[in-house]
């Protein structure tokens, strides 16, 4: 699919398939790449609830990263599927009351509890529109729409430290420079005692199995969600949380 | 003489290419490109179908007021604070310019078409109010020796012919943008004298003869048929009424071109995206520009419009043009 551009001496015509490579594509110089990575940055910093920014921050940063992360799932077998196949979590596609009706401690019903508590729902995730492949585009889309259920299977809430918490663990992981500038960003955010708590217990926990951790993005998330949590957390090698988080000690900072 | 035939040629030229959009826009279909929104109308009644520019894009006529409507719709929020980021401050010495060539007089009616968030209609009454200040100056001058029951009558009869004569009109088809206008105004407490109406500059809400000006600033080249517009400001000017428009129009210099090309869409569309959230409505603006007639040439696109004495002057070596004419 293409867009293309013909000059000719006194209009010009262009006509376009969808915009770009894939549907929300905004073909991009690297000047203008440079300058939203640099305006988003700022923006970001002035204003973390500015989801969107964020997401252009990563985008234009993201590139070497992302094509590392496409590769781990290439050499996955079931990474490969999800490649294959292009699976999308959105709330048209979740059976809310299949996974309401499965037992607790399972992946699925975790999730759904995740959502409900912390009022939050999986369709509030900004489209990818900076980057110029369209494969990379669906690794950034799932790293995305994963991202929620990484708080699910690290079991942190959608709170300042929950956040912060998964974003050292993804930075571990992925090595986004957006993740890496949030993780080292985030924590100036936090009082006193949320701090003491992420660099003695939860930022090494988080980092360690960051680490360690199969690539996350390499699971068809899809077709689990009758398996057990502590049994997929296994199969990740992922230790479970050393301290439980409330979702009501959701404030904002 | 010859030149003026060159250009009408050049008119009667870009008229017609509606057609040849229409040509090439149905060969483009059917090689092979099936996604395409805009062309699939082409199967239909290429005849009905006048299709004319959005931005560098090819759309129906009928559709591009709609995506236009949605443009500002968008971005009316943060509409005054990216003309700031965008033109570094400018944009307020040309809308002061504008007003300067105006040199409304307390009396005069103003009807700024395009008006939205109200720059134009808000700095016409404080020129106004400052017209009367030094008036009132002026009067009480000869006052100062007078015994005090000459002065104290003087002051009853001021109020009459006060602030309420001198009205401004403030006119968008777009009611989010007018909002937003309608906000500041009452943020500023300069409500009395204003009034907000939503309508299209094609076919103006107003009776012949109504306005001693007509003002539109940044407007007219959103507006789909251009010629309409003008005619309709024609329409609802007094005869000795005069029409004023600022708009962005072609820079002569060729070093200063490209560089205003290259901050145009280079990054312009980059603060459309880190302020505003939309890479694509401003992506618009920038296209649109590009697509406006030159200053010659909408010169003569309002004497075709029976304007007349039609001046222009360029401002920013040729960013902006403003151009003015009058109704005899």
């Amino acid at each position: 699919m293409c867009v293309k551009q013909l000059h000719s001496s006194s209009s010009v015509f262009t006509y376009s398939c969808y915009d770009g490579l894939y549907p929300g594509h905004i073909a991009t110089t690297p000047i203008q790449k440079a300058l939203l990575a640099v305006g988003s940055g700022v923006a970001a910093l002035q204003n973390p609830y500015r989801h969107d920014m964020v997401a252009v921050l990563g985008e234009t940063t993201g590139h070497p990263a992302l094509i590392n992360l496409r590769d781990r799932m290439r050499n996955d077998p079931e990474g490969y599927t999800v490649l294959i196949e292009r699976p999308k979590i959105r709330l048209s596609t979740l059976d809310l009351t299949k996974l309401a009706s499965l037992p607790d401690g399972s992946f699925g019903r975790e999730y759904l509890r995740f959502l409900e508590d912390n009022r939050v729902t999986p369709d509030s995730r900004v489209d990818v529109k900076f980057v110029d492949n369209e494969e990379l585009a669906y690794v950034m889309q799932r790293y995305r729409e994963v991202h929620d259920l990484l708080h699910t299977l690290l079991g942190m809430p959608t709170n300042m430290l929950g956040e912060v918490a998964v974003k050292w663990f993804e930075a571990a992981q992925t090595g986004l420079p957006m993740c890496v500038l949030a993780a080292m960003l985030g924590p100036v955010r936090l009082n006193a005692s949320r701090l003491q708590t992420l660099f003695t217990s939860l930022g090494l926990w988080a980092l360690q199995n960051g680490w360690r951790a199969r690539c996350v993005l390499s699971i068809f998330y899809e077709r689990r969600w009758e398996q057990s949590l502590a049994d997929l957390r296994e199969e990740l090698n992922i230790e479970p949380p050393p301290l439980i988080l409330s979702a009501l000690n959701k404030r904002k900072i | 003489m010859a030149a003026s035939v060159i250009l009408r040629l050049q008119r009667v030229i870009r008229l017609s290419h509606g057609d040849i959009n229409v040509v090439a826009a149905g060969v483009s279909s059917r090689s092979g490109c099936c996604w395409v929104q805009s062309s699939c109308r082409c199967f239909s009644d290429a005849a009905d179908d006048r299709r004319t520019h959005f931005g560098f894009e090819t759309v129906p006529e009928a559709e591009k007021a709609k995506r236009v409507y949605k443009v500002f719709e968008n971005v009316a929020q943060k509409y005054d604070i990216m003309n700031d980021a965008m033109s570094l401050g400018i944009h307020r010495l040309w809308k002061d310019a504008l007003l300067h060539a105006m040199h409304p007089l307390p009396g005069a009616r103003l009807l700024d078409v395009a008006g939205g968030t109200g720059d134009i209609a808000f700095r016409f009454m404080a020129y106004i109010r400052s017209q009367q200040e030094r008036q009132k100056h002026r009067a009480a001058r000869p006052m100062q020796t007078s015994p005090w029951q000459d002065i104290s009558s003087s002051y009853s009869t001021e109020d009459e012919g006060g602030p309420q004569e001198s009205r401004a009109v403030v006119c968008d088809i777009n009611k989010e943008m007018l909002k937003v206008g309608k906000q500041k105004a009452d943020s500023m407490g300069i409500s009395p004298g204003l009034l907000w109406v939503v309508g299209d500059a094609e076919e103006l809400p107003f009776d012949d003869a109504q306005f001693d000006i007509y003002t539109i600033a940044f407007g007219i080249r959103n507006v789909t048929h251009i010629e309409q517009a003008l005619q309709e400001a024609q329409r609802v000017l007094k005869p000795g009424g005069r029409f004023m428009c600022l708009e962005f129009s072609k820079v002569t210099n060729p070093l200063l071109a490209r560089l205003y090309d290259a901050y145009s869409f280079q990054m312009i569309p980059v603060l459309g995206e880190v302020i505003a959230g939309d890479w694509k409505s401003y992506q618009y603006l920038v296209e649109s520009i590009r697509k406006f007639p030159d200053q010659e040439e909408f010169k003569h696109m309002i004497e075709d419009a029976g304007f007349c004495c039609v001046r222009y002057s360029s401002f920013t070596g040729g960013v902006v043009a403003l151009h003015s004419g009058f109704k005899l």
